[in-house]
């Protein structure tokens, strides 16, 4: 491809030093992430899918290698918020209602009340929680306190969106009704969501690009490029397209991980 | 019906107060007796009726222990019956005291916080400071109040601050020990949340530390004000101060006045009942403004 990834990593390793020794939680990692995509990131526990994700947000810094975000060091991509994170829990401020909640990255860059309002408007109505503004967060839903958390990490109108595993506490029927919303939040929003999680389907239906890692050291197995077109009901998950897909992943799950060794 | 009032909760602090005033009595009985023999022995009164014996029991002057009429009739006599300026009057004593623990308790909690302010924001600190903290609440507060009305008098400070600086050495322990734990208690996603804002240390503090740590700071200051109390009454004892509760007990035990050291023990109870309740409705106040009341 002709234009430059938005997220790139090259010879990426990242190291824990621990009471039980060094941990290498990703060990050579290179991947190019460009404007637009949807790429999930899945594999089993431990193998470096949040941990990478970390790196991108400058929460961990790699031990060797680089890694650029729009064409900066992580740290000088999170100190111009060139994106949201959305968390495996909600993460809410359980003192301020919704709006509030919303306002807070607002709060923080100093936008004007005008601005704050305008981007609340905005993103919560990409949520669908319009009619919620001042609604504490113990009187939400777990799903729906997890919209607000993506209306939150939308609100400065980053064009990254890092997702760590942002459904996985909520049950399925919740799930489904979130991921589908998500793919509409994605066309609308036009940004680039890199999205971990451990569900097979779930990467499926919604990405572009899968990337498949295994643990041990964490490293990156597979890139499968979804072939799936880009309008996607929720019944296409029963298609012959959708499980030929949902195969390979398995097949690329299953060839990185000898699961006699758990 | 009937079981409603025997389900009530009226219903079990009055059982519990009757039980408590039946021991009280016994008790007073019992431990006046043998001044009261002696007495009629003395003054050579020997056809003594039952009932009389108990009502002089539970009337002497200088009992060993008061018995709860003569407690109330002093509380009663020295609060509604005498003007609040006088000498003598319970509220003015209390009122010497109270000033005392409000100030005493105000720099304790002010100090509390800024010493867990401290702590959480420097590893020195952190490291050092605690040791220190919980050492200096190991000496018997009746040792060293003493020498802190001396000190301070020696360099010309006396009156309300030195009793209220006693107050403040037991108040600001809680209130610190606490806060560090309100401020360290905001979860790792949170602060990572804050990173990724690139919010600035102040924002954070503001932000997240200070709201997530309040429910930890009222739990704090309910224990600080009511020792704040203890603090100001000690503080009075070792300076021969003139009034306070703190010299109501002090010149009821010079004179054997039990009913008056009773009175004065029930006034600074009540006194810190209040003081807690105040503090309870703060807090109450203060989470419904946070939306944390359901």
């Amino acid at each position: 491809m002709s234009e430059s990834p938005v997220i790139s990593a090259k010879n990426m390793s990242l190291i824990f030093q621990t009471n039980d020794g060094p941990v290498h939680a990703l060990e050579n990692i290179n991947l190019d992430i460009f404007a637009g995509e949807f790429v999930s990131f899945i594999g089993p526990s431990g193998c470096g899918k949040t941990t990478f994700l970390r790196a991108i947000a400058d929460l961990e810094q790699p031990t060797s290698g680089t890694i650029n975000v729009n064409g900066m060091s992580p740290k000088e991509a999170r100190k111009n918020r060139a994106y949201g994170y959305v968390f495996q829990a909600a993460a809410l401020l359980p003192w301020r209602n919704v709006e509030k909640n919303v306002a807070l990255p607002l709060e923080i860059v100093g936008a004007s009340a005008k601005e704050k309002q305008k981007h609340i408007a905005r993103t919560l109505k990409m949520v669908d929680l319009e009619g919620f503004e001042k609604k504490f967060p113990w009187q939400l839903s777990g799903g729906m306190q997890q919209r607000v958390s993506i209306a939150r990490a939308l609100a400065y109108d980053a064009k990254i969106l890092l997702m760590d595993e942002p459904f996985g506490a909520l049950d399925e029927i919740v799930r489904d009704h979130l991921n589908e919303q998500l793919l509409k939040l994605w066309e609308k929003s036009n940004s680039t969501i890199c999205f971990v999680t451990h569900s097979i389907p779930e990467a499926v239906y919604l990405s572009t690009k899968i990337v498949v890692m295994s643990p041990r050291p964490g490293k990156i197995t597979d890139i499968i490029i979804n072939t799936l077109p880009k309008e996607r009901p929720l019944e296409i998950r029963e298609s012959k397209d959708f499980l030929d897909i949902a195969h390979k992943v398995r097949e690329g799950l299953r060839a990185s991980h000898s699961y006699g060794e758990d | 019906m009937i079981r409603k009032i025997f389900s009530s909760r009226a219903f079990a602090i009055l059982t519990i107060l009757f039980a408590l005033l039946i021991i009280w009595y016994v008790a007073a009985i019992k431990l006046n007796m043998p001044w009261q023999l002696n007495a009629y022995e003395r003054a050579g009164i020997e056809n003594w009726s039952y009932s009389q014996f108990i009502k002089d029991t539970l009337n002497q002057d200088r009992p060993v222990l008061p018995s709860a009429h003569q407690v109330f009739t002093e509380i009663y006599k020295t609060t509604f019956l005498k003007k609040i300026t006088s000498k003598r009057s319970l509220i003015y004593h209390a009122w010497i005291t109270l000033s005392a623990t409000l100030l005493g308790f105000a720099i304790g909690t002010i100090l509390g916080i800024f010493i867990a302010i401290g702590i959480v924001h420097n590893k020195v600190l952190d490291r050092s400071l605690m040791a220190w903290i919980i050492a200096s609440q190991t000496i018997p507060i009746l040792a060293i109040a003493p020498m802190i009305i001396v000190v301070l008098n020696a360099i010309g400070l006396s009156g309300l601050l030195p009793k209220a600086l006693i107050s403040t050495y037991l108040s600001f322990f809680p209130v610190a020990v606490g806060m560090v734990k309100g401020f360290r208690s905001p979860s790792n996603i949170l602060l990572d949340l804050m990173r990724t804002y690139n919010a600035s240390k102040r924002q954070i503090f503001f932000k997240l530390l200070w709201p997530s740590s309040l429910p930890y700071l009222f739990t704090s200051m309910k224990v600080a004000i009511a020792i704040s109390l203890v603090g100001a009454i000690v503080g009075e004892l070792p300076t021969g101060a003139v009034a306070g509760l703190g010299a109501r007990l002090l010149t009821g035990s010079y004179y054997g006045q039990t009913v008056q050291i009773w009175a004065a023990l029930f006034m600074a109870a009540i006194l810190a009942a209040i003081l807690v309740m105040l503090v309870g409705l703060v807090e109450k106040q203060i989470n419904k403004y946070m939306g944390f009341a359901r």
